[in-house]
């Protein structure tokens, strides 16, 4: 396989590039979901992610990635003492995956050689502490859907089968992709993402020919091409990696609070999970930005990725919810 | 997308070329993703010389294309033995019967040729409207409709050349060829990417070292014609002149045979102005409020489907008396426990616990009728007729897009008239819109009669109708036919009470100069969604709408 389609050279879809850039900053977020057409650039962008993402530091051989030798499973097998560094899971979850595949299962190897009991970790272990992304989500077998609502809830994946139980951590950032013409998704999940994004093709000749050109010479000229923007995705991950350390300095006035939560009192979004989003979005925004403290202008770039797919639906609005957020974000914030 | 390949037809014995073609740039360059080729099977399709390949059929478990534990050699030997699936295999794939293709599987696809690029040719047998997941068609570059092509047509396919290692293409052409996918009004960047792609490989085939631009005009013509979505009228001044002139296939299609689609396509403008203001998604949003009013049709009539079930991933669940198990599954999930269970219970034969039972699921699917009533009498309809009409052709392209199935029923005059029973051919709908005169009286009771005559039937035959009224509502004929306005509302208003008891799910779309009342009144009685077709006024749509959500 060839490396990936660098992120930084992915031209424009800015919004799409922050909201993931985001979730890397500072991962309570919680996800984000892109809709958008096809040929976009959506798959492309989750895939470039990876390279962006700064690495982890585990414990050798543990299946759960866990980050110390003490949070190690007492089930897992093959687990070293030592930490080593690996770059940030991104598992995809394909569709069609079945539960077993999903939560782990039965080893079946060691079932039937040695009838034991022992488990097989699963597509959630693999993923705790990176990306689970999943394309085409509102695609995606209800059953399934309803599994990953309890664990990205909860933290913890549970399997309970003939004696066999095991817990393990299962913390992930939810990136899901799609389609909206290709179905909807189920509110309860639409509401585990953190963030949302609606992406369409480039509406500006020229922009278009640069992502063709761009494009055109990752297919033909890879090596330099690569070399090029590899550089850029490296100053990226500096970046991000700053912008973890400033997040945990940055002051949050009470002005600020009180902004986020009269915007979502304004736009009725249900719940408090839109503030905290919002806030925490505002906060990675601001410390993005290398500023010492949150103002109204870092609300007011994130509030449309952080409360669109929170309003309530009004089907016969014709802006869309984006425009929605807009013009509430206009009248409270001025 | 056949449809609009039905627009632009290429001539039969070009479509053989062009699929001959297509397949030697992909043995060129795997990377142009592949070939879907329509046609059915037969001596055309057999005499395509398809590159060898893996063949894949919709309905193949994951095992069989993504490998796995092989249990039967697994429980036969007590160790473990993988699998390789089909996929696995290097080299060209051909999805036999690819109109039949699960959306989880095309997903799975699709996710496969984004990892690595390798040639996909769709075969699809489908008719009419039936056509592969557009996930799939997406990524693969050429389309060939064989389906018209005799066996005096077939040229034998061109063999050897010399074929250069690379071929470099300008900037310029690369704009070029940009400008014009954006022309063809083509949103994804991947078909330019192809016919970029395309147009190397063409140039690599022809042994020289740099695209020219017939490479690319023959290029552009492979890859765009079957995306376009408008034909391209005015390429925008910053093209060069060359890129002028579309590709020659389309540049035919005025002059071609096939004359009766062509004047259907309304102007481009009108289209794009009525775009404007109807809800790109009115038919989804119809279902969201529809299941929103809960006004369930009661317990019994149960729906039936006039589709076999597509048979979904069976689940772990209950023996509840309805379902049916799946044995093979429940065996699957039973073989790996049976040496721990043989062990604890001391007992040997075969050990199957409730927990191992997984049944069967299928998806039935009841096919969705849109009933479009249109209102041609000369009132004020006649008036926005033509607008009224593009506003049809916008809900049948959505329509199409899902799979509907619609019926056309115009009254104007005296009566009514089923202009098209339930039908899913757009072209034949397109046509049937075109010809609709316009003139005459209002008959709004005898077209909502004839409306609800045509879903009443449609759902005995298992369908579930919905009627889109498009009228002004100004009724002035009678049922009996006597010209009496006050007797005409009221007529319409029982004919409207009648639907509503039958439990037909309505939106009415106004195309009068201003709101009409009546028809407001009209939408309460049917609780149907109530929408005015304004000029180019979104302030009077949103307060429309907003009156119709108060309801």
């Amino acid at each position: 396989m060839t490396a990936p389609f660098p992120f930084s050279a992915i031209v424009g879809q800015d919004e799409m590039k922050l909201s993931m850039i985001l979730t890397a900053i500072d991962p309570a977020i919680g996800g984000v979901l892109v809709f958008g057409d096809r040929g976009t650039g959506k798959s492309t962008a989750v895939r470039a992610l990876a390279a962006l993402l700064p690495p982890i530091s585990v414990v050798r051989g543990c299946p759960v990635n866990s980050a110390t030798t003490a949070e190690v499973p007492d089930w897992a097998r093959g687990a070293g003492d030592t930490l080593v560094e690996v770059p940030t899971p991104v598992v995809d979850l394909p569709l069609g995956a079945s539960e077993d595949r999903v939560t782990g299962a039965l080893d079946i190897e060691r079932a039937l050689g040695a009838g034991e009991r022992a488990f097989q970790p699963g597509l959630l272990a693999r993923a705790n502490r990176g990306y689970l992304y999943i394309d085409e989500v509102n695609l995606l077998e209800d059953h399934i859907v309803d599994l990953l609502l309890d664990v990205a809830q909860s933290g913890r994946n549970l399997v309970e089968r003939d004696g066999l139980s095991i817990t393990h951590p299962a913390r992930f950032v939810l990136v899901g992709s799609g389609n909206p013409e290709e179905g909807e998704l189920r509110p309860q999940l639409l509401d585990r993402f953190g963030l949302s994004v609606e992406v369409a093709s480039p509406r500006d000749i020229d922009t278009r020919i640069e992502v063709i050109r761009r494009r055109d010479a990752y297919d033909n000229d890879h090596a330099a091409f690569m070399l090029r923007w590899q550089a850029e995705d490296a100053g990226v991950r500096a970046r991000i990696l700053t912008a973890r350390g400033a997040l945990r300095k940055l002051k949050t006035p009470d002005s600020a609070v009180r902004d986020v939560a009269a915007l979502c009192l304004a736009l009725g979004s249900d719940g408090l999970r839109g503030e905290l989003t919002l806030l925490k979005a505002a906060r990675a925004y601001a410390a993005w930005r290398n500023d010492t403290a949150l103002t109204r202008s870092h609300i007011k770039t994130v509030s449309a990725m952080a409360l669109r797919h929170r309003l309530r639906r009004d089907p016969l609005d014709e802006a869309g919810s984006g425009a929605r957020v807009g013009r509430v974000v206009a009248d409270v914030l001025g | 997308m056949p449809a609009w390949a039905a627009l632009w037809p290429t001539s039969l014995a070009e479509a053989w070329d062009n699929a001959l073609l297509a397949l030697r740039l992909l043995a060129v360059d795997p990377g142009l993703g592949g070939l879907h080729l329509r046609a059915r099977s037969g001596p055309v399709r057999d005499a395509m010389p398809l590159p060898v390949a893996t063949r894949l059929h919709p309905a193949m478990g994951d095992d069989a294309l993504f490998g796995g534990i092989d249990l039967t050699t697994t429980l036969a030997t007590g160790r473990v033995h993988q699998q390789t699936g089909l996929l696995d295999h290097d080299g060209p794939l051909i999805l036999t019967m690819a109109e039949r293709c699960p959306p989880e599987l095309a997903a799975r696809l699709a996710m496969h040729l984004d990892a690595a690029p390798r040639c996909l040719i769709l075969l699809d047998e489908g008719t009419d409207d039936e056509a592969p997941r557009a996930i799939l068609t997406e990524r693969v570059a050429f389309y060939a409709d064989l389906s018209d092509v005799a066996l005096n047509d077939l040229t034998p396919p061109t063999k050897g050349g010399t074929i250069s290692a690379t071929a470099t293409i300008t900037d310029a052409q690369v704009a070029q060829i940009t400008t014009l996918a954006a022309a063809c009004g083509i949103d994804s960047m991947r078909a330019p990417t192809f016919a970029i792609r395309a147009a190397r490989a063409l140039a690599r085939l022809s042994g020289n070292d740099h695209v020219t631009d017939e490479h690319i005009t023959v290029a552009c013509g492979l890859v765009f014609v079957h995306r376009a979505t408008q034909i391209p009228e005015n390429t925008p001044e910053e093209a060069p002149a060359d890129a002028d002139p579309p590709p020659p296939d389309t540049a035919q299609a005025p002059d071609s045979d096939d004359d009766t689609t062509m004047p259907d396509i309304p102007d481009t403008m009108l289209l794009d102005a009525i775009r404007a203001l109807i809800p790109d998604d009115l038919l989804d949003r119809l279902r969201a409020t529809r299941s929103k009013a809960g006004r369930g049709a009661g317990s019994g009539a149960a729906r039936r489907s006039n589709r076999r079930g597509r048979p979904l991933p069976s689940h772990r669940g209950k023996l509840d008396g309805n379902a049916r198990i799946d044995v093979v599954a429940t065996l699957r999930a039973a073989a790996p426990w049976q040496t721990i269970r043989r062990i604890e219970t001391g007992r040997d034969g075969l050990h199957v616990r409730a927990g191992d039972i997984h049944v069967r699921r299928f998806q039935e699917h009841a096919d969705r009728l849109l009933i479009f009533t249109v209102d041609a009498s000369g009132s004020a309809a006649i008036a926005r007729l033509a607008e009224a009409k593009g506003a049809v052709e916008l809900l049948l392209a959505q329509a199409y897009g899902r799979r509907d199935h619609v019926a056309l029923v115009s009254f104007r005059g005296s009566g009514a008239e089923i202009l098209l029973p339930p039908t899913r051919s757009l072209v034949q709908t397109k046509r049937r819109l075109a010809a609709l005169p316009g003139g005459g009286g209002t008959p709004l009771a005898a077209g909502l009669d004839t409306a609800a005559e045509v879903a009443a039937q449609a759902r005995r035959r298992g369908m579930t109708p919905t009627i889109c009224l498009l009228t002004d509502g100004r009724a002035n004929i009678a049922r009996d036919g006597s010209a009496d306005r006050v007797r005409a509302q009221v007529d319409a208003q029982s004919a409207a009470q009648a639907m509503r008891t039958s439990g037909f799910d309505a939106l009415i779309i106004d195309t009068g100069q201003r709101p009409s009342t009546q028809l407001r009144t009209l939408a309460q009685t049917l609780d149907a969604p109530y929408l005015a077709m304004p000029r180019a006024d979104s302030a009077r749509l949103a307060s429309a709408v907003d009156a119709a959500l108060a309801d």
